[in-house]
């Protein structure tokens, strides 16, 4: 009983986020805002995404916006050539990405971790150079337009507030199930390949096999947050998928901080903020991103919210009472929790 | 196909690829001694040709000029990006240096958008005339003077490499460094100096290489250095990262089969080659062409 009403204390911060997040739009009346919300809601995905890769395998992947971009497309070409219904269409974008992930990661994940790093980014331009000239399947750089709107078992999404609880729900989903692997035999065998490849592979973690399985997921992710992108801005062309995509996701994950589910969500809602403020510098917006590539690396490697433990409980979902730390530090706790 | 338009067609290819083996040799320098990737080299590339194209406009329309003030100003890019993402990040994860040239190219395009504008600037052609333009003519066969001066300049740079790496004793220090820098620091090498010369060299090709495609196509943008860094960065991958004779092959064969395909109607998938030839080789022979027993040695890693 006790126990149930400590943990639930210790949700209360996020609970009381999760509540305003779902009043916000009752509140804000102003369209803009609310676009700018679930400009930020797609891009938490996506960063959480990358995480999983950069922050929790420790493989470095700086080409994600192609999976990000194959889910678009994919769900935009299901949508309309298919008649795929909407959640069908999303799950098989996710889908296709998955397969453009396992294809990269395959052959690529036996070398060494820069081969990897080469390989991702070569799939990025390649994936940006057959989108832009592949006319008759991508229709090039005019990209594909009126993409249907989501309809979701008959009931049609249409306004912007709509499409807010869309992505609200989808990034719960995420942080969810990414919480739930994380804490769950996957998710240490990712951390302890990362901490140390060798000894990892001495306790019996296949690691080739779950660096494989870590990457098919987080560019099934990136997909779902591709399909939700092709029908929310109901337009989809090659340029929003170039490699400068990939160097802003990075941006968000070296500002927000690496390894823990929280620091992925505030450095893409801090970043997509940034450059919505100052406006007038909204041509020079990359110049941010880089800046801050370069000073968080210099001063703080791991973001603002990096190194430290986030022991996010889920009360419904973790049957054990031990604090869960999702960063999986090195260094275990010392005091032992009652 | 006519001889003569295949022979023309093949001397364009190589002016092509001898920049990319330049700007890959580049890559090549920095990633042989360093043991590290950066991103940059494609933004010094641009930085090169801006100032080339500067020193033409402003200063004198010299060719050899403007690459002798561009290597001078890339060779200094290059010692501030060491600094800035290796110097100080010396026992960081590889990513972290990564990352920051990741950011320096993005703001160094930036700053090319702030100084000269988003539009692709040109020499205007009084100024061009004075710089000889001209072609010859063996048998039937056109080769314009800026072709000549392209293959001279990088010809002549590899031979200064070579003997550079292989045969003065700077040359042996970098190499030291290059197979175990550790090591190369307990006998006594400024190990910190090498990296930032190492840095300086590769960027300075890089440079040199910017003014080069600059000129040669009268073309300069701020985000010119971009797919050129990538396919160099591919023609390095290709030649197996830390061997440059490699670099010099792969950014051969990578110009000629482009400037083929465009040849043989294929001219929209012309960029995807290159990538597609690092994605094989990283697939089928990681350690390169020609594997990695070249002049910069592997460490057995």
């Amino acid at each position: 009983m006790s126990n149930a009403l400590r943990q639930t204390l210790a949700n209360l911060p996020y609970l009381a986020i999760i509540a305003i997040m779902a009043l916000l739009p009752l509140v804000i009346s102003n369209q803009y805002y609310i676009q700018v919300l679930i400009f930020i809601g797609i891009y938490i995905i996506l960063t959480l995404s990358l995480n999983l890769l950069n922050g929790y395998v420790g493989l470095l992947s700086i080409g994600h916006a192609a999976f990000y971009g194959i889910g678009a497309y994919a769900s935009a070409k299901l949508a309309m050539e298919t008649g795929l219904p909407f959640p069908l269409a999303m799950l098989g974008a996710g889908a296709v990405a998955g397969v453009f992930g396992y294809l990269i990661a395959k052959p690529t994940l036996r070398l060494s971790g820069i081969y990897m790093t080469l390989a991702t980014l070569g799939f990025n331009m390649i994936f940006f150079l057959v989108l832009q000239n592949w006319m008759s399947f991508t229709n090039g750089p005019l990209g594909i337009m009126d993409i249907p709107a989501p309809n979701i078992f008959g009931y049609a999404i249409e306004s912007r507030i709509q499409y807010y609880y869309l992505i609200f729900f989808l990034v719960l989903l995420t942080i969810v199930s990414m919480h739930r692997l994380m804490t769950c035999r996957f998710g240490r065998a990712l951390v302890s390949i990362r901490e140390n490849e060798l000894a990892a592979e001495a306790m019996g973690v296949h690691t080739t096999k779950y660096k494989i399985q870590a990457f098919v997921l987080a560019a099934f992710y990136a997909g779902i947050a591709g399909s939700y992108y092709a029908h929310f801005v109901k337009f989809v062309s090659p340029d929003s998928f170039y490699i400068y995509e990939s160097f802003i996701l990075l941006a968000m994950l070296a500002f927000g901080g690496q390894g823990n589910l929280i620091g992925p969500v505030v450095g893409a809602a801090v970043l997509i903020v940034i450059p919505e403020v100052f406006r007038f510098m909204q041509e020079y917006r990359m110049l941010v991103y880089g800046g801050i590539l370069v000073i968080m690396m210099l001063v703080r490697r791991q973001g603002v919210l990096g190194g430290k433990n986030y022991s996010l409980r889920l009360p419904w979902f973790d049957q054990t009472d031990e604090a869960v730390f999702t960063r999986g530090d090195k260094f275990l706790p010392e005091e032992e929790v009652d | 196909m006519d001889f003569q338009i295949l022979f023309e067609q093949l001397i364009n290819g190589i002016t092509q690829g001898s920049v990319y083996a330049l700007l890959a040799l580049g890559f090549t320098m920095i990633f042989g001694t360093l043991r590290m990737v950066t991103f940059a080299h494609g933004e010094v590339y641009m930085i090169g040709a801006y100032v080339g194209f500067e020193v033409i406009r402003l200063l004198h329309p010299s060719f050899f000029l403007a690459l002798a003030v561009a290597m001078a100003a890339t060779a200094l890019l290059g010692i501030i990006i060491e600094i800035l993402a290796f110097h100080f990040l010396r026992d960081a994860p590889h990513a972290t240096s990564l990352l920051v040239t990741i950011g320096i190219s993005i703001l160094l395009v930036n700053l090319a958008q702030l100084i000269w504008g988003p539009e692709t600037k040109a020499v205007s052609y009084s100024l061009l005339d004075k710089m000889d333009y001209g072609e010859i003519e063996i048998g039937g066969i056109y080769i314009s003077y800026l072709q000549m001066a392209v293959l001279g300049v990088t010809v002549l740079l590899m031979a200064l490499l070579y003997i550079l790496i292989n045969k003065t004793k700077l040359g042996m220090v970098i190499r030291a460094t290059a197979q175990d820098y550790e090591a190369a620091y307990a006998m006594g090498v400024g190990v910190n100096g090498i990296f930032m010369i190492a840095f300086a060299i590769g960027s300075m090709l890089g440079g040199v290489a910017g003014v080069l495609i600059g000129v040669y196509y009268n073309l300069f943008y701020p985000t010119m250095g971009g797919l050129y860094g990538l396919k160099a960065f591919s023609a390095s991958v290709v030649g197996g990262l830390t061997s440059l004779p490699g670099a010099v092959v792969a950014g051969l064969i990578i110009g000629i089969v482009e400037t083929f395909s465009v040849e043989f109607g294929a001219s929209n998938f012309r960029h995807l080659f290159s990538f597609l030839f690092m994605i094989l080789i990283l697939l089928f022979r990681p350690g390169g062409l020609f594997g990695s027993r070249e002049l910069i040695q592997a460490r057995g890693d």
